[in-house]
């Protein structure tokens, strides 16, 4: 049951930090975007996302900032594995259900259906 | 921008304290509540597939991403997703359903321009920079532990 209270906290809370963004500086949503993406990259880099992702599961996965750390521990763990080449194959590797899912599921869905007259 | 007449300027004045704020405080709950609700509904997802045996640590996160990439796709397709979007701000941006919107509201919005140019060029308007700043920070720490590993 704590799971789902930390999932709901702490995701609800980085959505948070997002409309703050968006409200309070110029900053559109893909810059939000890439701004998460980026400083969950670099967080995870730092050690600091694991001990979130530890604490609330999908609440720090889910968001943004959970995929940047996706790739930076993908990368991590290929280094270890593998060496050098790591740098280039590890986050692809630890991204790719998600980015194929996105590029293949979203293509299908533009094909399927128009978009709703506003 | 020095010749502003003493009339221009309580005009601008006038204007600035009449636009109508965005209610700040409403937005931001209503963030934190949609965000909150689909982080909630990746747990369940997540506690789903790791009931049914994939590892917790890689195939069964790997899975929710993958269902929620589809549910936004989807409820984006159906119109849904943009509706949520319009009350829920960065609650429905930020998650990773939101990054799943951010592909297919342009894809479909451009089609008439064509499968190659309008539907697959557009589809990576937004995802596209989140991939290449996402996959470009990733290396650059990969490369950095690397050293400092050595």
């Amino acid at each position: 049951m704590l799971d789902y209270v930390m999932a709901f906290l702490v995701g609800g809370l980085i959505c948070a930090l997002g409309q703050i963004l968006m409200d309070f500086t110029p900053l559109n949503p893909a810059h939000v975007l890439v701004i998460f993406v980026t400083l969950g990259a670099i967080l995870s880099g730092l050690g600091l996302y694991q001990p979130l992702v530890d604490l609330a599961g999908a609440g720090a996965t889910v968001p943004l900032p959970g995929f940047g750390h996706t790739l930076v521990k993908g990368v991590i763990e290929e280094v270890n594995k593998s060496g050098a080449l790591g740098i280039l194959t590890g986050g692809l590797k630890s991204a790719a259900a998600g980015i194929t899912a996105a590029i293949v599921f979203g293509y299908i869905m533009s094909l399927i259906f128009n978009p709703k007259p506003k | 921008m020095s010749k502003i007449t003493q009339g221009q300027k309580e005009y601008l004045q006038l204007v600035n304290s009449l636009k109508p704020k965005p209610p700040y405080l409403k937005n931001i709950i209503m963030a934190f509540l949609v965000g909150g609700l689909i982080c909630l509904l990746g747990q369940f997802i997540l506690n789903f597939y790791v009931s049914i045996g994939l590892d917790i640590e890689k195939e069964a996160p790997s899975a929710t991403s993958a269902t929620l990439v589809f549910l936004g796709s989807f409820l984006t397709g159906l119109g849904v997703y943009d509706q949520i979007g319009k009350r829920a701000g960065a609650g429905s941006i930020v998650p990773i359903t939101g990054f799943a919107n951010s592909i297919v509201a342009p894809a479909m919005e451009f089609k008439s321009e064509g499968y190659v140019f309008g539907v697959a060029a557009k589809m990576f308007v937004v995802a596209g920079p989140v991939l290449v700043y996402g996959i470009t920070t990733s290396a650059l720490i990969g490369l950095i532990y690397y050293f400092l590993k050595l």
